[in-house]
């Protein structure tokens, strides 16, 4: 049998299917767009397309509980020529998904770090991989994805080279805003009087690096291991990684696909929901 | 439900907008509490009670003004009720639990002002609240600076405001400060309602108000049961009850539930299933409606089963010592009964009511280990599984004391979550995300 997990985030949706063994059979993403449901309805059409089966689907990320709710809800007769109808749905928070999602490729990871879209967490685990403390941002965007991708734009860099760009820039310069709000007019500032956008860049990734940082350390303080795991959409960012490395004086390993975890993990703790249910069936 | 609109009308409500504040309040009421299941059939008493919360309460406030007493409304657990109904007063707490006219609040308060004080001050400005617009005196405070200073301003705003001050240190100078202050507010409400207090008023005063907290002692005692025989949400309106509802029949009614729920516990019955997750809420008061915290708590598969809060625990904590009141027997029964005399009985009584409210541990004092103290007590005494400490955004003392709070709970390996928060609903889907988090990793 076949277990799934979907991620909805504020940017974009990850699905991932594993089979009993844990292995990942298949991985999709989209952007979430304004109707993030429609949208994660049509990854598991996808999926069904490529004749994929699953047991149960177990959500996870911002739209989570959206999802849910939607899924248990659907219309059976346009629906079921393209859908299981008949999986069971549920959800778990995302902090709990990234810690399994990242424990199956690092079992000894003590920390994660996870930015996304609009939440940034920083988790500190258990010697088993268990959640023991975490930190979560508030309702504003400062640090997040969403403050560096609309930084990116003011600047005119692409979100993929945000990171390379700053990483080639001569001189470190010193954001002082954290408010998205600020930060623009800020950095507006920088450009008219002529300042490098490179280094404007790089300010803005440091302005993030700290804000990350100590959310880690908030949390990290007797942790058994240095181990940090950096997963989300901005663990893509190289600029991000280093300078989180280089400040906490440890490495920052990022998975293959760090914005799949989430998914991964969901899928995993489905998978293992049913040997739990199995076994107590029949142990 | 009656027409209370010329009674609305005749406070100086402005109708329009307090149907609207009526119409969300019920709304919320009808999809916070009456969704809840197994609900003890009791709190349809308190249902009752919120469906006429501007209504027959407010009748009943009209009426007793119309027979002499005086209303006095209040915004915190420091301003004694027990003085206030030995002078033949009633004592209210005054809205403060939803934003209200924030535009016109702004032009009193700095936007960066905690949003129980911006809602005082909507609710005035709104003409929203009938029990300030019914009251006949207003009582403000000086607990945190945010409190102090908005009390010059909402002075020219009402006609009726009187400020106590209050200590900030835990000294016998600090007792004495209180004393001063609990003497010069007996004046302030003789004075308003030309009812000179009395040994005998002040007795059965005492003796009113302790009833009305042992009620919720023995409510809180109820809430140690596994499974819970009562919701948080359900346990939290009772606290928020206390501050509106007449004081006999509060008891009374809380009583009443506490008997249902000791059968429940019998029948090993409970508002949510044996194991389910227990947190115990510390931190900032929620007043009426302010129900967004324990909401999201509640609906991510928790159980509240203390509430470490002005309205809650921290609030009605101690008891006013009555073994006073046997030197007042002795006084009587004794062979020259002008021994002590009425003063001295009196004096006597306001030591020990001091003595009470000086024990309440609210952010305000420096140090404040008994609050430290308390939470952990507390979650040791309900078997809670997690703390969750709730600040409102900008209320300063509650935030720092976040701190030491979240260390002492970590020293006792007790998990803790702090969450900080405004009465807006902008931030639900975070807040939710962290809760469900922190419940999982209780799991």
């Amino acid at each position: 049998m076949n277990y799934a997990g979907i991620d909805i985030g504020s940017r974009t949706i990850e699905v991932v299917v594993v089979n009993d063994y844990s292995d990942i059979i298949c991985s999709l993403q989209a952007d979430t767009g304004f109707d993030p449901i429609a949208e994660a309805l049509k990854l598991f059409y996808a999926v069904e397309e490529r004749g994929i089966k699953y047991e149960s689907i177990m959500a996870t990320g911002y739209g989570r509980n959206l999802f849910e709710i939607a899924y248990a809800n659907l219309d059976p007769v346009s629906n079921s020529k393209k859908l299981n109808l008949t999986a069971n749905c549920s959800a778990i928070t995302e902090i709990k998904a990234h810690a399994r999602g990242v424990a199956a490729f690092f079992p000894n990871a003590a920390t994660i770090l996870d930015i996304g879209g609009q939440d940034s967490k920083a988790i500190a685990l258990n010697k088993n991989g268990r959640v023991k403390k975490f930190e979560m941002n508030d309702r504003c965007a400062a640090g997040t994805g969403k403050f560096l991708e609309i930084m990116a734009r003011t600047l005119g860099f692409t979100i993929d080279d945000f990171g390379k760009e700053a990483l080639l820039a001569q001189n470190d310069l010193t954001i002082n805003s954290m408010c998205t709000v600020f930060a623009e007019s800020e950095v507006t500032s920088l450009i008219a009087k002529g300042s490098d956008r490179r280094e404007i860049a790089k300010g803005l990734h440091i302005s993030v690096m700290k804000r990350a940082v100590s959310m880690i350390n908030r949390i990290r303080a007797e942790q058994y291991s240095d181990l940090i795991v950096f997963t989300g959409g901005v663990a893509k960012n190289e600029c991000m990684v280093k300078l989180i490395s280089e400040k906490l004086c440890c490495d920052v390993l990022v998975p293959d696909n760090p914005q799949m975890i989430g998914a991964l993990g969901a899928a995993l703790i489905a998978l293992e929901q049913q040997t739990c249910k199995t076994s107590k069936l029949y142990g | 439900m009656s027409d209370y609109t010329q009674m609305w009308r005749d406070l100086g409500l402005n109708l329009e907008a307090h149907d609207m504040l009526l119409n969300v309040l019920g709304n919320a009421y009808k999809d916070i509490y009456l969704s809840q299941k197994n609900r003890p059939e009791g709190m349809g008493y308190f249902d009752f009670v919120m469906s006429e919360v501007h209504g027959l309460r407010i009748k009943e406030l009209i009426d007793e003004k119309a027979q002499g007493r005086k209303i006095i409304g209040s915004y915190c657990v420091f301003v004694p009720e027990e003085i206030a109904l030995a002078a033949n007063a009633t004592l209210v707490g005054l809205c403060s639990g939803a934003d209200f006219a924030i535009e016109e609040v702004e032009k009193y308060l700095p936007r960066n002002t905690c949003s129980l004080i911006k809602s005082a001050f909507g609710f005035k400005l709104g003409k929203v609240c009938p029990y300030l617009e019914s009251a006949d005196m207003v009582v403000g405070e000086n607990t945190c600076d945010g409190k102090k200073k908005a009390y010059e301003s909402l002075g020219s705003l009402i006609t009726n405001l009187y400020v106590m001050d209050l200590p900030q240190m835990k000294s016998e100078q600090g007792k004495a400060l209180l004393k001063g202050e609990y003497y010069r507010f007996k004046e302030a409400v003789e004075k308003l309602t030309g009812v000179k207090i009395t040994g005998t008023s002040l007795k059965n005063a005492i003796k009113t108000v302790n009833a009305k907290r042992s009620a919720i002692h023995r409510l809180s005692e109820l809430r140690k049961a596994d499974p819970s025989p009562i919701s948080g949400l359900d346990a939290l309106l009772a606290n928020q009850v206390f501050f509106y509802d007449n004081p006999a029949r509060f008891t009374e009614s809380v009583n009443k539930i506490c008997d249902e729920l000791e059968k429940r516990i019998q029948d090993k019955q409970g508002a949510v299933p044996a194991k389910t997750p227990r947190i115990l809420l510390s931190g900032c008061p929620m007043a009426v409606p302010n129900w967004k915290l324990p909401w999201i708590i509640e609906t991510s598969g928790a159980v509240i089963v203390g509430e470490e809060s002005c309205v809650g625990e921290r609030g009605t904590r101690n008891l006013v010592d009555e073994s006073i009141f046997n030197l007042l027997h002795n006084a009587g029964d004794g062979v020259n009964e002008s021994s002590i005399d009425d003063n001295q009985i009196i004096d006597k009584m306001m030591d020990a009511i001091t003595d009470r409210y000086f024990k309440v541990d609210c952010a305000i004092f420096t140090p404040n280990q008994e609050r430290l103290n308390h939470i952990v007590e507390m979650a040791q005494n309900y078997k809670a599984d997690g703390v969750i400490h709730y600040s409102l955004q900008f209320c300063q003392p509650y935030i720092m004391e976040s701190i030491p709070v979240d260390k002492v709970l970590e020293d006792k390996n007790i998990p803790t979550l702090r969450i900080e928060t405004d009465y807006g609903m902008e931030d639900a889907g975070q807040l939710k995300t962290r809760v469900q988090a922190f419940i999982e990793q209780l799991g």
